[in-house]
C-alpha cells in the first residue's frame, strides 16, 4: 500500500500532515513548507503573546494602516466584514486581531511581492471589541486599532 | 468532498482583483451541541493562492473567520485567460483546490 489517507489521517498533527501530504504528492513542496500553521499564535490570548509567536516585539502604532469597509456597528458578531489596507512601504504580511475574543488571532495574510496589501475578510466576534490591524513591514510590525460594536455574539455562546 | 469555491477573478486595470466564497463550517471547537456536547473545533487552517504557479497569497486562518469564509485583495498583473487557483487545508487535513478563469 503506498501513502494512503489512512496513514495520513492517523497522524493527525498539522505539520507532519502536510509533510505527508507533500510526500503523497497532493501538495507542492514549497506550498507545503511555507504553510506551517503557526499553532502558538493562534493559541495566543494576549497581544505580547501573539507577538511572541511572531517572534517581534511590541509593534508601533501607525496612521498608515487603514479598516476599510469595516462597520463601528455589527448587528451580528457571526459574520463581520473587516477590511484592511496598509500604506506602510514594504508591507509583508498582514493579520487580524480581536481583543475579547477567546484566541485574539484571527488571520494572517502573507502579501508577496506584486499583491496589494489590502485585504478584505469576514470574522465572528464575540463581543464588542478592539480589532486591531498588525502590519509586518520590512521585519518591523506595526499595529492600527478599531472598535467594533457587537449586537449579538458570534462564537456560540 | 467538500463543496466547491466561489471564485470570481476580474482584470481590473493592470491588476487582478480576486473575490473568492468558500463553503466551511469554521467550527470554532467553543460550540455546544443540543444534547450539551462541545462540538469539535473543524476549520480551515491554511490558504493559498497562486496565479501561473505564483503564489500571490498566502493565508494562515483561525477559527474565527466567519463560516463560510469570504476573502478578497488584488495583485499586480494577471490577464483575461489566465487561470487562478486556489487551496485550501484544515485542521483535519481536509483539502480543495478550485480553479477560475481571469475574466
Amino acid at each position: 500500500m503506498n501513502t494512503t489517507r489512512r496513514d495520513v489521517l492517523k497522524k493527525g498533527s498539522g505539520m507532519t500532515l502536510l509533510g505527508l501530504l507533500a510526500a503523497a504528492g497532493w501538495l507542492k513542496p514549497e506550498e507545503a513548507a511555507a504553510q506551517a500553521w503557526n499553532k502558538n499564535a493562534f493559541d495566543a490570548k494576549t497581544m505580547d503573546e501573539t507577538m511572541k509567536a511572531f517572534g517581534g516585539g511590541a509593534p508601533a502604532q501607525s496612521k498608515d494602516i487603514a479598516f476599510v469597509s469595516t462597520p463601528d456597528i455589527a448587528e451580528n458578531g457571526a459574520v463581520v466584514p473587516i477590511g484592511v489596507t496598509s500604506a506602510v512601504p514594504k508591507t509583508e504580511s498582514i493579520a487580524i486581531l480581536i481583543e475579547k475574543n477567546p484566541n485574539m488571532l484571527a488571520a494572517s495574510f502573507e502579501i508577496p511581492a506584486g499583491t496589494d496589501p489590502s485585504i478584505s475578510t469576514r470574522v465572528k466576534m464575540g463581543q464588542s471589541s478592539n480589532v486591531y490591524a498588525l502590519v509586518k513591514a520590512d521585519g518591523k510590525y506595526y499595529i492600527a486599532s478599531k472598535e467594533i460594536k457587537v449586537t449579538l455574539g458570534g462564537c456560540g455562546g | 468532498m467538500p463543496d466547491p469555491m466561489k471564485i470570481r477573478a476580474n482584470s481590473v486595470g493592470d491588476s487582478t482583483e480576486v473575490k473568492v466564497l468558500m463553503s466551511h463550517e469554521m467550527e470554532t471547537g467553543q460550540r455546544k451541541d443540543a444534547a450539551g456536547k462541545t462540538v469539535p473545533a473543524w476549520f480551515i487552517q491554511t490558504v493559498n493562492v497562486a496565479h501561473n504557479g505564483k503564489t500571490v497569497l498566502n493565508a494562515q486562518w483561525g477559527p474565527a473567520i466567519a463560516k463560510n469564509p469570504f476573502l478578497s485583495f488584488k495583485f499586480k498583473g494577471g490577464a483575461k485567460g489566465d487561470k487562478v487557483q486556489i487551496t485550501w487545508v484544515d485542521n483535519k487535513g481536509e483539502k480543495r483546490t478550485d480553479e477560475a478563469v481571469i475574466g
